[in-house]
């Protein structure tokens, strides 16, 4: 069923929805009907893949169609999407139809449907990043099990290849929607005080296309996985296993995803703000949110014309990258890392964002510079687009550019300090309250300090020759990645869990979990620098003895980080659904706007009335600042009555009074900042 | 939140911890310069010779330098931030009794904003500048440098040219001043330039040797030149460090650097020795089309270059054994076995 959203005007007298419920009761899709249209669109493809190719030289010499695999996964993912109902509406205007709109699906099947409510799609996110990356966790332990002996092995090494490339790429996919998914879905909308995000629909899609990408992944198994690891450098990629087609369809649909999901959301921040949500009122996070999506949208679909080449010399026998005729190796190393610098920003940015969210609030400080921050996060998606090559410093790519691509790389660190800037700032003389968010933020300092440390070390040419390709570049992504981003959306789960479910976490499990995941993370990977350092290249399943000491201890540490998720898991499960503890409206005293109303008792139209933005919602120990937001709409300020709108639920901005004062002019305000 | 004086007025101020007056710039440096004039000297004197890869080329010692370098460039910047961050934490939180208070609402400082961005982009620049200038000095620092490398040792007159070749899943290496022959085992002499010819017949490989500090990417159809001078004889270790296959984690083995005239010997000898098979090999090139020679690799065992060895050594049932290595058994050198070890089990 389509639940389409319909064109809301500034709030007047607040939109109330038609509740009649045109769904056929005994025909509604939901993601059943999405595998069976999975199911069958698999074996639509694969016939069709059969009849056009199975007479192909290549086809009966290796035994292997290719050109079925694919289209089967193509239509396998068509079907779902179809199947979820995610094409109804463009299927309908196609045929002239104009489809009705409808209010959404309010019990909890709308979990299971294509929801264009942004709260919907952004839990659905939740859910699904949560449990890929668990999937992706247990191909880590696998990982950690075959290392912990050089020369026994727990694995043949084509099964442990197939291990090692399944967990960074599932890890690779699942981290570039980590924050941009839920939390961007979920929280754009409320900080700028919008009734939705631009595309509704397209949001919803994105969703269902970012699961149908991770599920084409773990296809590769049963079709024999493929042994490139994530980055699927050709010509092993040309002549792998059918499970390379899995890669390279899964990796183009999930690029889908993030393209759309990308652009969505840059259209949303731009187009949708509240009224007085001026660009120096916008939420740190929501600048995060804006340099993410641009590197989405702009670097993605570089990944996406690669992977299509890729697909095309494995099927129709083209020869991008085959050098001996007239293609080239080194095509696919430029196009995947032009997109895969871009991508680990797309990884980093979110988590500064986060960072930079909480840390007034737990400081009760002001966001110290800004407007530098905000500039850093720019100058960074910028910059990534610029240093690539740092990748391929020793494949005799552009070797007298070396130079050239040690200098950008080295100045993205002058905008990432930006980053340290404002948490250093921000920390002066403050007011630290070590609640579970905040020792989250501090630990992702912590981490994020050693990733980039050491990617100067990646960065400088002649250091890099020795550590390139080895466990110390290996342990510098997981320092960025996991020790900054993961632990970014951790803290940024505890502190907006009670938003989203209304519900608190377990303060104690909290503090277990934080310490634990802390402890063990860095007992796993700081090792793993010594042992790049010394010798051990990624991605082999044998090693010198003399290093097994160090890996046996970042296996046991591996397994001890592996189980404080289950502490989270557990955490997450009984107090949100066994044992709920309603949560304080606000109980972080923040003063932004997205906790100003509680977003769980939201209607999908989210403002009755529209917000009218007041401040930015850094306002912290100023007696005099206004409060974020006046929550009663344009009416009430007009003067044409209270009544009607929400009251704020629990505001505990500062107090505007016993009377609703009308905001002074823009003008009159001073803002304190420095230029 | 609203209830906070401002902190100037706060009786009392002058001794609040977190007060205005307290000189915690001038603490946080204190504790900053000591911290850092123990590290330092620590750092050169006791982990610098001990940073890796060690010092048997110039490519490896100025891997070596280049790290201690960036070490002790990192290690104030490491320091400053976790002191300013463990200071914050200790003295600038919210004390258990206290009524719970705002912060003092500071925006910003354009002074520290400004010199932030100054002194960061400084230590950039320096790393930029120092790195650029230690990779054209050591012609490459080791890495690979394309088929026609810019940064060159300036006299090539005894440069002794060995040409690397990857293939699934094993090192061979060719000396083509010693009439192309080529063999499973890495002798190089000591005191002596060495250019490497780095190249693949199949999928991408990288030739790590690692305490040469020399890293080059082996592509099919590229000739990829890295330069080394070597300092110290001894064995060193190569890896592939490139995922190449299923089994790209057993693709090692060990070379030896050896004094110069135990080298000529030993390439003589071979050379002659193997000269029956060198006429049946591809003659020599700088790179080499797969299908000319087969890939080899186990993948098309008739058109095995190395299938040849066998012959030659063992007769046609010499496929099951280990690679031939006899002949640097005379200068009491083990023979490398691992690598095309796991090639014949398979
Ligand atoms: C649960 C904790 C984790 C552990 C113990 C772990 C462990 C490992 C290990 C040991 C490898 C190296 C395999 C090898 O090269 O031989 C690896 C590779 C990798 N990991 Fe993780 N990892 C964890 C979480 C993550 C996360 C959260 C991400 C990213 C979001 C991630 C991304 C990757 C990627 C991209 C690779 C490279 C795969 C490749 O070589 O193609 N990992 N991991
Ligand atoms: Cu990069
Ligand atoms: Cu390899």
């Amino acid at each position: 069923m389509t639940a389409t959203t319909m064109e809301l005007g500034a709030g007047t007298t607040g939109y109330r929805p038609t509740a009649t419920r045109l769904a056929h009761p005994w025909f509604s899709l939901n993601v059943i009907t999405a595998f069976l249209g999975a199911a069958a669109g698999y074996g639509i493809g694969h016939w069709i893949g059969n009849y056009i190719a199975s007479n192909y030289a290549v086809v009966q010499s290796t035994g292997q169609n290719n050109v079925a695999v694919v289209l089967a996964l193509f239509f396998g993912v068509l079907g779902f999407i179809v199947g979820i109902g995610g094409l109804n509406y463009p299927i309908l205007k196609m045929f002239g139809y104009q489809p009705e709109e409808r209010a959404p699906v309010e019990d909890w099947t709308k979990y299971f449907r294509f929801s264009t409510d942004h709260k919907v799609v952004g839990k659905q996110y939740l859910v699904g990043v949560i449990g890929m990356f668990f999937i992706g966790g247990l191909f880590a332990m696998a990982i950690r099990t075959e290392l912990t002996n050089p020369t026994t092995h727990f694995f043949a090494p084509d099964i442990y290849l197939q291990i090692v490339s399944e967990h960074g790429t599932i890890m690779m996919m699942m981290a570039t929607s980590l924050v941009v998914g839920p939390l961007g879905n979920f929280l754009i909308p409320l900080m700028i005080g919008s009734r939705r995000m631009a595309f509704p629909r397209l949001e919803a899609i994105s969703f269902w296309i970012f699961l149908c990408g991770l599920m084409v992944i773990l296809t590769a198994l049963p079709l024999g996985g493929f042994d490139t690891g994530w980055t699927g450098y050709a010509p092993l990629q040309t002549e792998a296993a059918p499970g390379m087609d899995a890669y390279l369809v899964g990796f183009g649909t999930i690029g889908t995803g993030m393209i759309l999901n990308g652009f969505n959301q840059i259209v949303t921040i731009v187009n949708y703000r509240a009224p007085g949500m001026r660009w120096s009122r916008l939420p740190i996070f929501v600048w995060s949110m804006l340099a993410t999506s641009f590197l989405l949208t702009l670097a993605t679909p570089v990944l996406f014309v690669a992977g299509w080449f890729g697909v095309l010399d494995r099927t129709a026998q083209t020869a991008f990258y085959v050098n001996t005729h007239g293609g080239s190796s080194y095509l696919w190393e430029n196009l995947f890392w032009f997109f895969g610098h871009p991508e680990v920003y797309i990884m980093a940015i979110p988590g500064f964002g986060l960072v930079g969210e909480m840390l007034p609030v737990f400081t009760r400080k002001p966001l110290f510079a800004y407007r530098v921050g905000a500039a850093g996060m720019f100058g960074v998606a910028l910059l990534s687009f610029f240093v690539w090559q740092h990748h391929l410093f020793v494949s005799g790519i552009n070797p007298d550019m070396r130079p050239v691509f040690m200098l950008t790389t080295e100045l993205i660190s002058i905008p990432t300090g930006f980053i340290y800037l404002i948490g250093m700032g921000t920390l002066w003389r403050a007011k630290i309250r070590f609640t579970v968010p905040m020792m989250f933020c501090l630990a992702m300092y912590f981490n994020f300090l050693i990733g980039g440390i050491t990617g100067v070390y990646n960065s400088d040419v002649p250091v890099d020759v020795t550590i390139h390709g080895s466990f110390f570049v290996m342990a510098h992504f997981h320092y960025t990645i996991m020790g900054g981003l993961l632990f970014a959306f951790f803290g940024a789960v505890y502190y907006y869990t009670p938003l989203l479910t209304g519900k608190m976490l377990n303060n104690t499990l909290a503090k277990i979990h934080f310490w634990w995941m802390f402890i063990a993370f860095n007992f796993t990977f700081f090792p793993l620098f010594i042992v790049g350092f010394l010798g051990m290249p990624r991605r082999v399943f044998e090693y010198a003895p003399r290093l097994q000491v160090l890996n046996d201890w970042a296996s046991a540490s591996a397994y001890m980080l592996g189980m404080s998720f289950l502490v989270f898991a557990v955490n997450f499960v009984w107090s949100v659904w066994v044992d709920p503890k309603p949560a304080p409206a606000n109980p972080w005293q923040s003063l932004g706007l997205e906790w100003q109303l509680p977003a769980y008792k939201m209607p999908w139209y989210n403002f009755e009335r529209l917000p009218i933005i007041l401040s930015d919602p850094y306002h912290y120990g100023e007696r005099e600042a206004l409060p974020v937001a006046h929550l009663q709409g344009v009416l009430a300020l007009a003067g044409a009555g209270a009544g009607g709108g929400l009251a704020p639920v629990g505001a505990v901005g500062p107090d505007p009074g016993p009377e609703i004062s009308p905001p002074r002019g823009e003008a009159e305000r001073e803002d304190p900042r420095p230029e | 939140m609203s209830h906070m004086e401002q902190p100037s007025e706060r009786p009392g101020d002058g001794i609040d911890p977190r007060g205005p007056n307290v000189p915690h710039f001038a603490r946080l440096f204190a504790i900053w310069l000591l911290a850092t004039a123990i590290v330092e000297p620590v750092l050169y004197f006791l982990v610098w010779p001990h940073i890796p890869p060690g010092t048997m080329t110039d490519a490896a010692r100025g891997a070596q330098f280049d790290a201690l370098v960036l070490t002790m460039t990192a290690a104030p910047v490491v320091i400053a931030v976790l002191e300013y961050y463990l200071y914050a934490m200790i003295v600038w939180h919210q004390k258990k009794g206290e009524p719970p208070e705002d912060g003092p609402p500071i925006w910003g400082h354009v002074g520290i904003q400004a010199g932030w961005i100054a002194i960061t982009s400084a230590i950039v620049m320096g790393a930029f500048v120092f790195g650029t200038y230690e990779l054209i000095n050591t012609s490459g620092a080791g890495g690979g440098e394309g088929p026609s490398p810019i940064w060159t040792p300036a006299a090539t007159k005894n440069m002794l040219t060995v040409q690397v070749i990857g293939q699934q899943w094993l090192w061979t290496y060719r000396y083509p001043q010693f009439g192309g022959f080529e063999t499973p085992d890495l002798i190089l002499p000591n005191h002596t330039k060495i250019a490497f010819h780095v190249t693949s017949l199949d999928v991408i490989h990288d030739f790590w040797a690692y305490q040469l500090g020399v890293k080059a990417d082996a592509n099919p159809n590229v000739d990829n030149v890295a330069f080394a001078t070597t300092n110290e004889t001894g064995r060193f270790t190569v890896r592939c460090d490139e995922l190449c296959g299923i089994w790209h984690g057993a693709m090692y083995n060990y070379g030896y650097i050896v004094s110069p005239t135990a080298f000529y010997k030993w390439a003589t000898s071979t050379e002659k020795k193997l000269a029956p098979l060198t006429k049946t090999l591809p003659k020599f090139a700088w790179t080499y089309n797969p299908s000319a020679n087969g890939a080899g690799g186990g993948y098309y065992p008739s058109t095995d270059p190395f299938y040849e060895v066998y012959k030659y050594e063992y007769g046609s049932s010499g496929r099951e054994g280990n690679l031939p290595a006899v002949h640097i058994k005379s200068f009491g050198w083990k023979p490398s076995q691992a690598g095309a070890h796991h090639v014949r089990e398979r």
